[in-house]
């Protein structure tokens, strides 16, 4: 499972990449959720705390809740996932990012790349 | 033919090492064979069942509508009736009628309780004359068997019954294999001599010392079969009818797309769409329910809701017509016209994204006069409420010419 190590991660799955306050969620968590159908984003200008339901993926069977992983406010979210929920899926680190934070906080929390394999193995 | 092999065959092999999600969900025999091929294990009816193999609903789904899919089904459950008096007492307890089959065919009905509501959806196969084979749904395996066994007639002075009932869901395992390809699988499985049974027949044959009673029924909206054995060669089977599948892009299907694709179908789910509180009739399933043909348990409740001009609910199928996130069971559906603030017409009993129609789709009791096709509804999906209309049942309908069995290159 590809857990890049420039990105930091939530036990909930999502990443943070700290240089532009991109999130997403991870190779693991798009595996285990397959199929996904659906992203519920939220709205620019949102201010979000760490652990706060921030969007929706919704796969075939289930909805899932996002948190976000980090405190800081939306400034931008991928609109391309609303016509290809499915990038999610594709390519999770890269075109399937979900939204971008500024001032981002709380980020001390977060796992590195090494901590979230040893989490997804166990 | 001899079936009886299937009705005196050992009993399945004990549990395997896997732990089940939960101690106690029960398994089927191909537990270790989902297990092994990556099926991901949830609990459905009381089973642990694969939702979907690493292929994904999606991709399961399509290979059913496009080529061939097979689902392990042996947690259904199987009872055996037969004697001098089974048809008779059968069709005393079932809505359908059963004196319009004969050996070789099956029927779907319903049971009901004295209120007219459904206990369980069922089809029944006479697989040889005045033997019947009973599938009924997983979860209602103890509630189906302890109700007809409480309506067996008493013995006469003898000790002596003219009907033998008997629950065999643990001696046999189940086989979907579905699909316009299925046709296909079954002869590249049992040889090219292979006689089908047409739709809803059944046949029995004796394949490798094994007897294997094949239905051409299912659960998809598709053509495909339903074969049920015994239980202790299932893992045998399971693996060589998968490679004798694999040239025809048969692929193993979880409960995930056989959902999707009996919704689709409009088939009802008991639990779901279907409930002890409501009537056949309701269901639309008015056709399996043979009022003309004498007494059956709830008939005269049908009888009276028929009289006073009908359910005043009724399944209706609906598709999204705006883009939006999958409606599931349990949203509440409002009238289109309705203001903001109303109560809603019903709520979802089913639901979900159809791969086909690449659209959100679902059933929901509504009133009988919002449950016509073309009436605009609004499901509401996490507070937000989205455009729907109501259509036409099925949502899907396969066209049949490309499955008939001369179309079907074998």
């Amino acid at each position: 499972m590809n857990v890049p190590d420039d990105l930091k991660f939530a036990p909930t799955h999502e990443w943070l990449r700290g240089a532009d306050g991109t999130v997403g969620i991870s190779d693991h968590a798009q595996a285990e959720l397959t199929d996904i159908v659906y992203v519920d984003l939220p709205k620019v200008g949102t201010r979000l705390t760490a652990g706060q339901t921030a969007a929706v993926v919704e796969s075939v069977k289930a909805a899932s809740d996002i948190y976000s992983p980090v405190g800081g406010e939306v400034s931008e979210v991928n609109e391309a996932l609303a016509g290809n929920p499915a990038l999610v899926n594709t390519d999770p680190y890269g075109d399937g990012w979900l939204f971008r934070l500024k001032e981002v906080a709380e980020a001390e929390a977060l796992m590195d790349a090494e901590a979230y394999r040893k989490q997804i193995s166990a | 033919m001899s079936s009886e092999a299937v009705l005196s065959s050992p009993a399945p092999a004990p549990a395997t090492a896997e732990q089940p999600p939960s101690p106690s969900l029960k398994q089927t025999p191909l537990h270790a064979a989902h297990v092994r091929l990556g099926g991901k294990m949830v609990g459905f009816g009381g089973w642990s069942m694969p939702v979907q193999y690493p292929s994904g609903i999606l991709t399961e789904h399509r290979a059913v509508r496009g080529a061939a899919g097979v689902f392990d089904i042996s947690h259904m459950g199987q009872f055996i009736v037969g004697g001098p008096g089974g048809k008779a007492w059968l069709n005393s307890l079932f809505t359908n009628d059963l004196n319009r089959i004969h050996a070789g065919q099956s029927q779907y009905g319903l049971l009901l309780n004295e209120r007219g509501g459904v206990i369980d959806d069922l089809i029944i196969y006479e697989y040889a004359e005045g033997e019947f084979l009973l599938v009924v749904n997983a979860s209602k395996i103890d509630e189906d068997f302890a109700w007809l066994s409480a309506h067996l007639p008493p013995p006469d002075a003898e000790g002596d019954t003219a009907i033998e009932l008997s629950n065999r869901s643990d001696r046999f395992a189940a086989l979907a294999i579905q699909g316009p390809r299925a046709p296909g699988v079954l002869a590249a499985f049992f040889g090219p001599t292979i006689t089908f049974p047409e739709r809803f027949g059944v046949t029995v044959i004796d394949h490798d010392g094994l007897t294997f009673v094949i239905a051409r029924t299912g659960y998809t909206g598709e053509d495909g079969f339903e074969l049920f054995f015994p239980a202790r060669a299932s893992a045998v089977i399971w693996d060589d009818l998968l490679a004798a599948g694999v040239s025809l892009g048969l692929i193993p299907c979880g409960l995930g797309s056989r959902d999707s694709l009996r919704l689709e179908a409009c088939y009802p789910l008991n639990g779901s769409d279907l409930s002890p509180d409501r009537t056949p009739l309701a269901a639309g399933l008015g056709i399996f329910v043979a009022l003309e043909k004498g007494e059956f348990i709830g008939r005269d409740v049908l009888l009276k809701q028929k009289a006073d001009g009908g359910p005043t609910e009724r399944l209706a199928a609906f598709r999204m017509t705006e883009k939006c996130p999958p409606p599931r069971p349990h949203y509440p559906v409002h009238a289109a016209t309705g203001d903001a603030g109303a109560d809603p017409v019903g709520e979802t009993t089913s639901g979900g994204l159809s791969p086909t129609l690449d659209a959100g789709i679902g059933m929901t009791y509504l009133p009988a006069a919002l449950a016509k096709a073309g009436t605009p509804i609004q499901i509401d999906i996490r507070g937000k409420r989205f455009a729907a209309v109501v259509e036409k049942k099925p949502l899907y309908k396969r066209r049949d010419e490309r499955f008939t069995p001369a179309g079907d290159k074998v």
